[in-house]
Parts: C-alpha cells; structure tokens; sequence
C-alpha cells in the first residue's frame, strides 16, 4: 500500500484532503486527513508491529500491539485506527508502550500457538523480551468441542498451577479447510473477511466471550452445514496459519512442506471475465495453494470457490496423461 | 441476503414466543405461509435487514423466557424473521450469561456468590450443591452462581428464572437458608409470581432524616400510581424544563455544575449541549439502567421504589437533546424494576406525558424499554448502545463519541439512572441550591451502598465531600463491633481503603487525590474475619467471566490474573514471590494501559490497590 492512496475508508483523492502535522519520537510528520497514526509511523520509517490490522480490511484494533502513547491521552491508544490530528506528540517506544507491547506479545504466545504466525512474530517477542514461560507451562488441550460448549460467565477456575491456553484439536469436516484454532489469536480478520469487508457471506462470527471467545458457525455446526461457500477469504487473510488449505495442512504434517522450493505463478483465473489475478504455489509441480495478491485491483486478494480451489483440474488432468 | 438457516425447524411453542415479540410474517420469505406471490416479489433486503437488527436481543429473550434455552430451530425461525445470518445470532445470543445456548431446567436458580454477599454470608455453593447438586443441572429445578444482583443489602439473592407460558422471573433477597429450603422442597411447582417482593433497606428514611433529595419518595409514595407521584412533586421538573426549552435546561446543568455519576465524572451539561447542537438527525437518548457493579444496588432502589423518577428524567433529557426516542436499557437481573418502569412509561403515555405532543410543549417523545441479557460489559456505554443495536455487547473504539457517533451512528446522550435523576433535582430545586450542597467541584448529593459486614446495610445518600468515616458511622461502624479490615469502595472496579484512610472524603476530587475512587458508589464493609485473598480471587473471576473478549489484554490479561490469585490463595507461589509481584505489577500495566473499555482498564485495580496495601497474605511489600 502507498501511504497517500485513497483508502477504502477514505476515497477523497489525496490532493484534496487538508494536511496534517504531528510528530512521531520527536520526528516531524505530514500526513493527509484521514491517515492513522500507522501511516504517519510508516512514513517515518518506525516500525510498528501489528496482528489484527489488514490493509484491505476495517481496522478492528483489537490486538493492541500496535499501540502508541498520545500526549495528553490517559491510555495508549491504537495506531492502526487512530486518526493523526494536528500537532499530536506521538512515541512509539516509551516504557508504557514496550510493556503493553511486550505484555500483549506475552498474553498471546502462552496462550496460543504462534509458531506458524511468521518470522515478524517471532523477532518481535525477542526485541521486546517477551517471556511465555513465566505465566507457567501450558495446560492440556481442551478436548474437542469443548471450548465451543464453554457458557458466558461461567468457567472452572483452576489452581493456577498451569497457564490456560486455546489449544484444542484441529477441525477437518471438509475436504478444502482445516481450522485449527490452536493458533487463532482472534484478531476477527476472517470474520470480516467472510462478512460485511468482503465476502458478505457471514458463515462465521465470534461467540462465547471473555477467555472462552471463539470463531464460530452457528452453535459450532461443521461448514458443511454452514453458510460457507468456501471462498476461502478467511484463509487467505489469516496471519497465524490456524486456516489453512487442507493440501498445505496435509504436507505441513508430512513434514514436506517446503516454501523454499515452491514456486508462486501470476496468472488470470480462467472460469470467468472478471480478471481475478491467481497466484499458484507449486511444489513438485504439484499446486498446492493459490493467493491473490492484496494489492490487486480487482480482487484486492480476495477470490470465489472456483479460483481459490478449482485448481484441481489441472492436476486430475496430468494425472490422466 | 441469501440466508442458509439450520433444517432443525422450530417448534409452535418458539414460534410464537418470536411472533408476540416481531409480529406475524409478513411472507412465506420470513418465515410464514407461503404465497403465490412469494414466488414473485421479494421482501425486505439488507437495508431493511439492517433496520430491524435491534429486534434481535428481544426475540432472543422471548425464546428464552418461553422454552428455557436458544435452540438451533429457534434461533434458525429468528433469524429467517430478521434476515440475519444464523452465525451472527449466536455470536449475540453465546455472549449474555442469561440466555442459554444448551437444554436447561425448567427452573432455574442464578445465586449471587459475588463479593458483597459473599463478605456477608460467604460461599452459597456448598448447601445448594447439597441440596440441588452440582450447578448447570438440566433437572426440573437447577442452580448456577451468578455475579452480583444487585441485592446487595440483603446479604444473600437468587434470581429465579421459570421457564413457559405459567412462568416469569423474580428476585428472592434474602436468599437465606429457610427460602432455599422452601424453593427446593417445592420444587418445579413453584410459583414465580407468587414469591414475595423483595424490599428495598434504606435506613435514613427509616429514622425519618429530611436530608434525602434522591430517595424523597422512596417507600412513601406509591409506585404504581402517577397521580401519587405527581403530587409528591412529580413532572415538576418536566414543566420546569418546557419552561426553560433546551438552552435554559442545559444552562442549569452547567450552573448546577452536575457531574455524570456513572463513573467517568464528566459534566452533563456539557454532554447534553453538545448531543443538542449537534447538526445530524436524528438524535437518541438512551438510560443506562445496567447496573452492575458489584455491590452496587443504588440504581436498582431508585427504579424499583420510583420508577415514574427515571421515566419523567429521560423525558427531559429527550426534550432537551431533540430527541423523539429515548431507549431504557435494564438490566435483566431486574425484573421487579422492569414491571414497574414498564407500567409507569404506559400511565405517562396515557396521561400525555410521553407521545405525540409531551406536556402540551408540541414535542414528540416516547421511550422503549431494552432489558439486557446478563452481561456486565454491555453497563459500558459503548457496548450498550452495540447490545441494543442487536450486535454483540463489544465495546467500541473512542473516540469518536456517542455524542457523535452513538446509537445506530446518531448522535446519542447516554446518562446513568443517578445522573439523570440529579437532573429532576436541579430542575426542581434550582441550579443553586444543588451548586450549594457538596463541595464546590463536586455539587450535589451521592449515593451509597452499604453492604457486607456493616451494622445497617442500605443505601445511603449523602452530600459529597462527607467523609467515608461518617458514612460509616451513620451505617452503624462494622456489624458486631468487630475490627475493620479494609473497605471495598466504588465495586470491584474501585480499590481497598483501610482503616487509616477513612478520613477520605467521598467526592470526586478527593477520591483521586487518595488515589481511590468513588465508581458506583460501592462501600462493602470488611471485618477481621474475610480472607481477603478470597474475596480478590472472586473479583478475578469476576472480570475473567465478564470481559467480552475482543482485546488482548482484558481477553488474556484477566485469565492470567485469577491464576495468579489462584496460586497465592492455594500458597504455592513458594519461593518466586518477587515474580508473581512483578507479574501482577505488568497485567496491571497492559490492562490499565492498552485495553479498549474501562472494564479492562480496571479490571486490575482492585488487586492492585490491594497489593499495594499489603492487603494480600505473602505478597506485602518487601517480602
């Protein structure tokens, strides 16, 4: 994304909007009205780190990793959603700010599987010094089903001798998509993605609440019986490799698979005239997952059933030769 | 929308449960009889969809209230009603604690355990397992705690819940060991409707103290009658207010320099000018009735004992703000309060006093009654504008404001039920005479609730500046003469005040310079014999349970507190004291720092005012 864009939120034209000063760390900012205190940071060149924020998606600001401290502001306050205003003093590396972030980076990696959530992550909880171990080893996975059983406003409070975690095993009740929200840290993307952001389908929401809030269908019924078209949006947005197409799933568990000897391939999805740009990730010529890129204009990543999965084709049909 | 709604149909009995609430279908398209013309024309779209959303929570609770339970074909029938997407319906109905997602009793009992009863009478768990066995049974009768109900004065509640066409809800206060024995040995032919009324315990008015300006007509006036509330000086300050017209009620407000008294002490006069000036139409006014603070009962004996106060009050907010629609959001652990709100917005109606033209004024303004579902997130104003909505009880990101951006984006004024009856008290009384009573920053009068070991438990208002020493005295001091241990002041939001602070002065200003605060005007009074570990375990549970879950901090933060508190009550924490120290001191600082709402941002700050006093065996200072 360029930072002076229009964005979904705003379409003014950039050469419209009134511009605004501030400062990050001391640095002298300007941005357009409308920009978020992430684009004035980014255009500085201070990195923030984010999780639940997507370009192409509203920011819910729920992570919280990406906060910032605001003079005169009591509490820190979210960069992926707070709008500059001008002469805001904004630091992005105040001890307020390294111990939520570091806290939050804490509170989720001993809580949930992060091990698929990207190289970022990981550098991330070693800059801040974030300490999983230090909340105590983690406690049994809950048994299928049973976190969505959990009823709001009541739990078993433990001995706290161990640290609850979302662990659980993983769903497989069809053959596109596995959800293994032993990895969800909630970030709603893929809600917003299956809902009113881009696929206005609503298959999924988050029921529950507190510690026991989860992505579900309706009282947990398998996407089979759910409003799911298996667009698989919600995978491609996902950024802890809890979705995830059962072929990449499958090879992950074999231990074969290999993003060092995959290929990826732009091509124009073939079943109708949109234009949908595909990009095929091959691996022993074999494709086994296709994207499309955020940034591009007629899908902004997102695809239908027929592009994200309808690959099979090609396959059955060198299987055949 | 395309719906794909579950096969599981719903039976007659949820049907029309839905139907009383939304009316007949309109089509074989919502779920009705199908029509040759169905085939042809299509009703309603997403626009219409998106109108009608806020009916949600409503025929969620009359399923609930008919069968016992949100079953799928229920849930499917309601959602085929609201073209809403079956998902996101139970995204809505998972998050509220009284609305149940699986099978349940036909009687259920929801017993208080939390702080105040639990300082006064202890742990109800192990006689109603004794008696009903474990909790969350499907038996005729069953049982499950609940967080506090707003009884507080009583010592002991139970929300009983009677499932059907014969059933209903009420409040059992005292739930005392005799009324368990009565409710368990009659079993599934109780009688909801035949429970007697629970009281309300207001000592001054007992002693007959003329002080009193917000419990004036508390247990002296009858509820149910409007003409006995207009001649105790009812809708005075409703003519008052047409009087005045907008600016002049706003100008008193500001003179009278009232501060919201639901926890964030901004000025109401400033809040109402800017909702009134604002440019967007239309506006909304909305009471927030949802008290839940633990230990907090003050609102609920201002509803209960002077109902026509709160309907009169958002009446004049709504005149004032230029709003045509005003919303009452209850609490639905009030049911006492919602029968008699309800009765009093339909003799106002009757008598003019809401409708088409307000007081021969020529306004418009009506009100509706929302009851909430039992969760204490959806008190923050954010998340209740969200609950009425029909959404999830989440907390919005601010800014912007309600003001700005409130009820379905409107801009709205949202006011606690204390505030807005301080606002009858200006008017009536006149902006100075409310100036002069209080402290010069913080004026008026304020209300507490006295519970746990205390000699007189009760509510009990006071000019503000009195000190938390005289309040108590007034109470009786500590029940039995025993030692004071701690004072719990402003719920489990508040913090600890020990014996050596009770010269605090209860008023806004002087809250904070104690490092205190006065929040929903909780005093749960704490002898030598609590463990207060325990007590700080409750509140852990309490916000672990509460948190709705969308933000990090609060979602993980308050699970990580309560084992904390779980591993220094069993003694564990061994030789890694300075750690757990540490710990608790970093959740503080994420929570306080980086939650969304202000239950996160205190959700730490009675175990740290507690910590802080050395109140926690094993984690004083130094050690």
């Amino acid at each position: 994304m360029t930072i002076t864009s229009p964005t979904a939120a705003d379409p003014t034209p950039v050469s419209l909007r009134r511009r605004i000063e501030l400062s990050v760390d001391g640095q002298p900012v300007t941005v357009h009205e409308g920009d978020t205190l992430l684009d004035a940071c980014r255009q500085v060149g201070v990195e923030v780190p984010t999780l639940c924020f997507l370009e192409t998606l509203a920011p819910v600001n729920v992570c919280r990793v990406c906060v910032v401290e605001v003079e005169g502001s009591r509490t820190l306050v979210p960069s992926c959603s707070r709008k500059a205003e001008p002469g805001m003093s904004v630091q992005t590396a105040s001890d307020r700010v390294r111990t939520s972030r570091r806290m939050v980076l804490e509170l989720l990696a001993s809580s949930v599987d992060l091990s698929l959530a990207g190289d970022d992550v990981q550098r991330w909880i070693a800059e801040y010094g974030a300490r999983a171990d230090r909340h105590g080893p983690a406690a049994a996975p809950a048994a299928a089903g049973e976190r969505d059983r959990a009823r709001p406003g009541h739990h078993h409070v433990g001995d706290g001798l161990s640290a609850a975690t979302v662990h659980q095993p993983a769903k497989r009740d069809n053959e596109l998509y596995q959800r293994d929200y032993s990895r969800c840290i909630l970030c709603y993307k893929c809600v917003e993605a299956c809902g009113e952001d881009a696929q206005n389908t609503f298959a999924i929401a988050v029921a529950g609440r507190g510690f026991d809030a989860r992505i579900s269908t309706e009282f947990d019924v398998g996407l089979p019986d759910s409003a799911c078209v298996y667009c698989g949006n919600c995978i491609a947005v996902c950024p802890t490799g809890a979705l995830m197409f059962t072929s990449e799933a499958d090879l992950r568990a074999e231990g074969a698979w290999d993003e060092d000897r995959q290929q990826v391939t732009r091509t124009v999805c073939p079943y109708c005239g949109v234009g949908c740009n595909l990009e095929l990730h091959v691996q022993d010529n074999t494709i086994v997952k296709v994207t499309s890129p955020l940034d591009h204009e007629v899908t902004s990543g997102n695809l239908c059933v027929k592009g994200r999965f309808g690959f099979q084709f090609a396959q059955a049909r060198r299987a055949a030769d | 929308m395309d719906l794909r709604v579950t096969r599981v149909p719903a039976t007659a009995d949820e049907r029309s449960a839905v139907d009383a609430v939304l009316g007949e279908p309109e089509s074989g398209w919502a779920g009705g009889e199908r029509a040759a013309v169905d085939g042809h024309v299509a009703f309603g779209g997403l626009r219409r969809a998106e109108e009608r959303r806020h009916l949600l929570l409503p025929a969620l609770h009359a399923l609930q209230d008919r069968v016992g339970w949100v079953s799928e074909g229920g849930l499917g029938y309601v959602c085929t009603r609201l073209d809403l997407a079956p998902a996101v319906a139970y995204g809505v109905a998972s998050a509220y604690a009284l609305l149940a997602t699986e099978p349940a009793g036909q009687v259920v009992l929801h017993v208080c355990d939390d702080v105040a009863c639990r300082a006064a009478t202890g742990d109800p768990a192990p006689l109603l397992e004794a008696n009903l066995g474990p909790t969350g049974g499907t038996g005729p009768v069953s049982w499950q705690p609940s967080p506090c109900l707003g009884y507080c004065e009583h010592g002991s509640a139970a929300l009983v819940l009677r499932a059907g066409t014969d059933g209903g809800r009420a409040t059992v206060a005292p739930f005392d060991v005799a009324r368990q024995g009565e409710l368990v040995a009659l079993g599934d032919r109780l009688d909801v409707q035949a429970l007697p009324t629970p009281l309300a315990l207001v000592p001054q008015l007992e002693r007959g103290d003329p002080s009193v300006r917000l419990l004036r007509r508390v247990g002296r006036v009858d509820v149910a009658s409007i003409d006995a509330y207009r001649a105790a000086g009812g809708y005075e300050a409703l003519r008052r207010a047409v009087e005045l017209g907008p600016a002049g009620v706003i100008a008193e407000l500001k003179d009278a320099k009232l501060l919201g008294r639901g926890g964030a002490a901004f000025p109401t006069g400033v809040k109402w000018e800017t909702v009134a000036r604002n440019p967007r139409r239309p506006h909304y006014v909305v009471a927030n009735a949802d008290e839940s603070e633990p230990g907090t009962f003050k609102d609920r004996v201002l509803l209960e004992h002077d109902p026509f106060a709160l309907v009169e009050a958002l009446t004049i907010a709504g005149l004032t703000m230029g709003a045509e629609q005003g919303f009452l959001y209850l609490r639905g652990e009030y049911p006492l309060a919602e029968q008699r709100l309800t009765h009093a917005a339909e003799a106002a109606r009757r008598r003019g006093l809401l409708g088409e033209d307000v007081m021969g004024s020529g306004l418009r303004f009506d009100l509706e009654l929302r009851r909430g579902a039992g969760a204490y997130i959806a008190g923050e104003e954010t998340a209740l504008l969200n609950s009425i909505e029909g959404r999830r009880p989440e907390p919005r990101n601010k800014p912007p404001f309600p003001a700005d951006h409130g009820l379905f984006d409107r801009p709205t004024g949202i006011n606690n039920v204390e505030t807005l009856l301080c606002v009858l008290d200006v008017l009536t009384g006149g902006s100075a005479a409310f100036a002069s009573t209080g402290t010069p920053q913080s004026t008026g009068t304020r209300l507490f609730c006295l519970s746990g070991k205390v000699a007189s438990p009760g509510l009990y208002e006071v000019p503000l500046g009195t000190s938390l020493r005289s309040l108590l005295e007034q109470a009786g001091g500590v029940a039995d003469g025993r030692p004071l241990q701690a004072i719990l002041l402003g719920g489990a939001a508040g913090g600890f005040v020990g014996p050596d602070e009770l010269d605090l002065e209860l008023s806004f200003e002087g809250a904070r310079a104690a490092g205190a605060t006065l929040g929903s005007g909780v005093v749960v009074v704490l002898d030598d014999t609590v463990d207060l570990t325990v007590l700080l375990r409750r509140i852990a549970q309490f916000f672990r349970d509460e948190s709705c879950g969308q933000c990090v901090p609060c979602r993980v933060g308050t699970q990580r507190q309560e084992e904390v508190l779980a591993r220094l009550l069993a003694g564990r924490a061994g030789g890694v004291l300075a750690g757990e120290r540490a710990l608790l001191a970093d959740l503080d600082a994420v929570l306080r720092d980086a939650s969304i709402c202000g239950l996160g941002q205190t959700a730490s700050a009675a175990v740290t005012s507690a910590v802080r006093r050395g109140l926690v065996a094993g984690l004083q200072e130094g050690s």
